[in-house]
């Protein structure tokens, strides 16, 4: 089926000697689900970078007591713009471009629902972005202190209001944010709709890939949670120029009502980024491993499970907030809770592993890091659902060291994982094997190197958003490794660039189905043509390619 | 079963080999450091604690303020829970990392036969009675770690003082803490004194936290648990019981904006007796010297008496610390620098180079001036 005009559609679907005006306009006017997905992508690992050179400069800052790499001023800019371009433009978007391109390919459709609101979506999340960046230009933050937002990813009222924050800064987060909110709601409508609408024949509900299910309950979880955030938002906006006093605690407003929306956006919205890790990580480990994920029925179980309890635990981020002890009881038992069906998905994948015959190719190490890391990351969590014990460390290093593990080593990790599996579709060529190995030991090295340390200097009483801290603490050696760990990691992502610039002119030819796996985005060609397949599919199983590359013994058999 | 593992003799033991000793090398490196951590801040508490030995009146501050050396009850409570939690979620962790490795060391293949439709393992589809047990298994952990938690909660949250507590009011301001003593009718900054008996007996102490201005948390490790000091919320109090003196130090944990890295604590843990003393001093008004009248006409006459009160003068501003015993005090800045002439000196003549982002700003006095305003301040005992 991978005839030559085929191969010449998809990414390369201008005409051959096309003037570079033609192909700009090809991309900006585009509504192609696979586009989009390329662009979103795109986006967030540039974004990616530039959060990643704010964290860097942080390092530096914090290597040793005393330094004066950057003022207070701006390293309270850096780590506000670091985690609000972490979260909102880097994981947001590739998350959405991942989904974007390859669930219309997974249940044999050809595009999303609502091609247009899928464009009108993007572009609202990178304008939304490029408003934040501008305000390095436009703005001004805290009393006496210039240009970019200040406040803290999470923006705690009341620092947010005029009397604290007298520029635009904080306007430019709220708008910033806001816009690229809209974006993220519209195409978790449209994600929803096209798979509740879209699949191809005989794919059922149960038949889909565990990759679209958690996609489903990722946009599910978006149109929860975004409104708040959102409203929020526009009331602070209120307080701001219209004279409101929702979090004016001058004025009798509450600092509180502030935590309680934000994180009832904000702790699904952790669920938001880790989902589509599992996404990944669930379609690579039985296609390295052989086999058939482990108890499918239970996995897509413990997605339902962890999208419904990650919308009854936010008060877990303010337990040192002084709410009485029947709150703090009840909502730890919520959050304890969310670790049984997340360690159900962590039996299946090991018993998914367990009597494969595992490949170790660089998507597969990837996944594994996510594996053991994100492992790592989720004792910490149920560590600090314990409220007396986060009463101590909450809002210290031991929480960032906490996070990290999930969405660096857990989110980030799998996003690689994803990148080196699912580029070959895409671009039609294949990765380097040997650099990407380099780059994920690198990165596995640097990365436990910054992030492990971190859980010791919290626990010996070291607080986040500090931009220097006294040389009696006894804090300088983890601190130290920390940004030595940067290091490596800074290493990690130049082979990766070098590995992605270099496999897109010069990589091997990927084939349609390089790694011999089973779900329908490999029975097209690599790259897709523009309508992806050429007679919709039709489906039996949850692993079609299996059943026609077993045609003795198909899956439909057991399921 | 399909299943069978490569006979080829060469490449595939030693790629098996090789991935193996890569992931067992990698984690080893990843666990040592971790667990050295912790073992490093645990064994500070060790050879710490053997001073507990000593007697509860010896200086209990650790080298770092850390939660794993308390020295006073609800820190302790804190610590005993999370060892609990640390045994069993250490346990589970090790486990499932063991059968993570294991899965990859012993399944592992060679690279480069995958095409080979003949390997394909058995596929295994899920198994009812299995994923059970990793469903109710967990359900018990969780219920047995949250019973422990939920009465630790209990325990150490106190809405009410205990009996014979003192009390004292923290005010969080930007970037400096006020304490605030109403029993005795004084108010000091950015250092807290507590009694402890001199025996050596309990006494606890119960702290009402309000915020000037923005949320701050008031963290002294050693001492309780972290809480939030939110404006306009004046129910969220902290409860110390200290079981050994010492001078503990902490900082705010919460970002308040420009120099919350300098919003620092400092808890002075005395013997009652010393404590009385140091109450009776506060209560004096400030002392008069006429040698220093000229620093003093300084002082009253620049801003500094918009925002610093120094009792029985014209100075009488509540937007920074009480001067009225300034000299009492080891710190200068809420913590920035020590009390020093030095930087008494450098601080008057520019905060900013001392705390940047502070309030205070440059007073723009002249060198003469300056070494007049300190030698008044310093006769604040």
């Amino acid at each position: 089926m991978s005839t030559m005009d085929q191969k010449n559609q998809g990414l390369q679907s201008h005409a051959p000697g096309a003037t570079f005006a033609t192909r700009l306009h090809e991309w900006i006017a585009t509504s192609d689900h696979k586009k989009l997905g390329v662009m979103y992508v795109t986006a967030g690992l540039i974004f990616f970078l530039i959060g990643g050179f704010e964290a860097s400069m942080m390092r530096w800052q914090l290597s040793w007591p005393g330094l004066n790499v950057v003022g207070p001023e701006e390293f309270n800019r850096l780590f506000t713009m670091h985690g609000t371009t972490m979260v909102f433009l880097v994981g947001m978007p590739i998350l959405l471009g991942v989904a974007n391109y390859f669930v219309p390919l997974m249940i044999g459709a050809r595009d999303l629902a609502f091609p247009r609101l899928n464009a009108f979506g993007f572009w609202l999340f990178l304008f939304g972005g490029l408003l934040l960046y501008y305000s390095y230009f436009g703005a001004q933050g805290l009393y006496g202190m210039g240009s970019s937002p200040d406040v803290g990813w999470f923006a705690y009222a009341p620092l947010t209001e005029k009397t604290f924050s007298r520029g635009h800064s904080t306007d430019y987060w709220i708008l910033g944010i806001g816009i690229s909110g809209f974006g993220s709601i519209a195409t978790g409508i449209n994600l929803i709709v096209t798979i509740l609408c879209r699949r191809c024949p005989g794919m059922s509900l149960m038949k889909m890939p565990l990759f679209v299910w958690l996609m489903f309950i990722d946009a599910i979880l978006i149109m929860i949670a975004m409104p708040p955030l959102t409203a929020a938002q526009v009331m602070l906006l209120f307080d701001r120029w219209l004279g409101a006093q929702f979090f004016d605690t001058q004025d009798g407003g509450s600092a509180v009502l502030w935590q309680n929306l934000f994180w009832f956006f904000g702790h699904p919205e952790v669920y938001i980024l880790i989902l589509p890790a599992f996404a990944y990580v669930s379609e690579i480990i039985p296609v390295f491993s052989r086999k058939v994920i482990f108890g499918y029925p239970l996995m897509v179980a413990a997605t339902i499970a962890i999208g419904f309890i990650s919308l009854g635990v936010w008060v877990h981020h303010m337990f040192a907030l002084g709410l009485s002890p029947m709150v703090n009881a009840i909502f730890m038992g919520s959050t304890m809770l969310i670790a049984v069906p997340t360690g159900m998905k962590m039996f299946n994948w090991i018993a998914t592993l367990y009597g494969g015959r595992i490949l170790l190719h660089t998507p597969m190490l990837f996944s594994l890091g996510f594996l053991t890391q994100f492992l790592l990351g989720g004792l910490t969590g149920v560590m600090l659902a314990v409220v007396p014990f986060d009463w101590q460390v909450s809002d210290s290093y031991f929480v960032v060291g906490h996070f990290h593990y999930v969405l660096f080593g857990g989110l980030v990790f799998s996003i690689f994982a994803a990148i080196y599996y699912w580029l070959p579709k895409v671009s039609g060529r294949m990765l380097d094997e040997k650099i990407g190995k380099w780059h994920f030991w690198l990165l596995f090295i640097g990365f436990n190197l910054t992030f492990g340390p971190m859980h010791v200097s919290g626990m010996l009483g070291m607080p986040r958003r500090i931009y220097t801290y006294q040389a009696d603490r006894g804090w300088e050696l983890w601190n130290l490794l920390s940004s030595i760990g940067v290091l490596f990691q800074i290493a990690a992502i130049l082979f990766f660039t070098y590995n992605v610039l270099n496999s897109l002119f010069r990589g091997k030819k990927a084939g349609d189905d390089p790694w011999d796996a089973w779900t329908l985005e490999w029975a097209t060609t690599s790259p897709p043509p523009e309508y992806n397949f050429k007679e919709i599919p039709v489906v039996h199983s949850r692993r079609p390619l299996w059943d026609e590359k077993h045609p003795e013994d198909p899956d439909w058999k057991y399921e | 079963m399909r299943h069978e593992r490569s006979t080829k003799p060469q490449a595939a033991p030693s790629s098996l080999l090789q991935s193996s000793f890569r992931c067992i090398a990698c984690l080893v490196i990843v666990f040592s450091t971790g667990f050295s951590g912790v073992a490093i801040a645990v064994t500070g508490d060790e050879s710490e604690s053997s001073s507990l030995k000593q007697g509860p009146l010896c200086d209990g501050a650790a080298s770092s303020p850390t939660m794993f050396a308390p020295r006073s009850r609800p820190a302790q409570q804190i610590l005993d829970i999370t060892w609990l939690v640390i045994g069993i979620v250490g346990a589970l962790g090790v486990i499932v990392m063991a059968m993570i490795v294991f899965s990859i060391i012993r399944y592992s293949h060679k690279q480069g036969d995958e095409n080979r439709d003949e390997d394909e393992p058995p596929q295994i589809y899920g198994s009812n009675p299995i994923e059970l047990a990793w469903t109710v298994l967990p359900i018990l952990i969780v219920f047995v770690l949250f019973m422990v938690s939920a009465r630790g909660i209990f325990e150490i949250e106190k809405e009410t003082p205990p009996e014979g507590s003192l009390e004292v009011t923290v005010v969080g301001h930007r970037w400096w803490w006020e304490f605030d003593y109403p029993e005795y009718g004084f108010v000091t900054a950015n250092e807290l004194h507590i009694p402890i008996g001199d025996d050596g007996a309990e006494i606890p102490t119960f702290l009402s936290l309000q915020s000037a201005d923005v949320i701050h948390s008031f963290w002294v490790p050693q001492l309780a648990g972290k809480t939030d000091v939110v404006p306009n919320r004046d129910k969220n109090h902290l409860w110390l019981q200290p079981n050994m003196a010492g001078k503990y130090v902490g900082q705010c944990a919460e970002y308040c904006g420009g120099a919350h890295a300098n919003m620092l604590i400092t808890v002075i843990v005395e013997p009652e007796s010393e404590f009385k003393k140091w109450v009776a001093e506060q209560q004096k008004p400030a002392v008069e010297d006429s040698k220093v009248a000229k620093g003093r006409h300084v002082f009253e006459r620049t801003a500094c008496i918009n925002c610093h009160t120094i009792r029985g003068t014209v100075a009488n501003g509540t937007f920074a610390p009480d001067l009225t015993h300034f000299m009492s005090r080891t710190v200068i800045g809420a913590g920035a620098a020590p009390n020093e002439p030095k930087y008494l000196r450098q601080w008057i003549h520019d905060p900013q180079t001392i705390k940047p982002g502070c309030d205070m700003p440059a007073m723009k006095l002249t060198n003469e001036e300056i070494e007049l305003v300190c030698a008044y301040l310093e006769t604040l005992k």
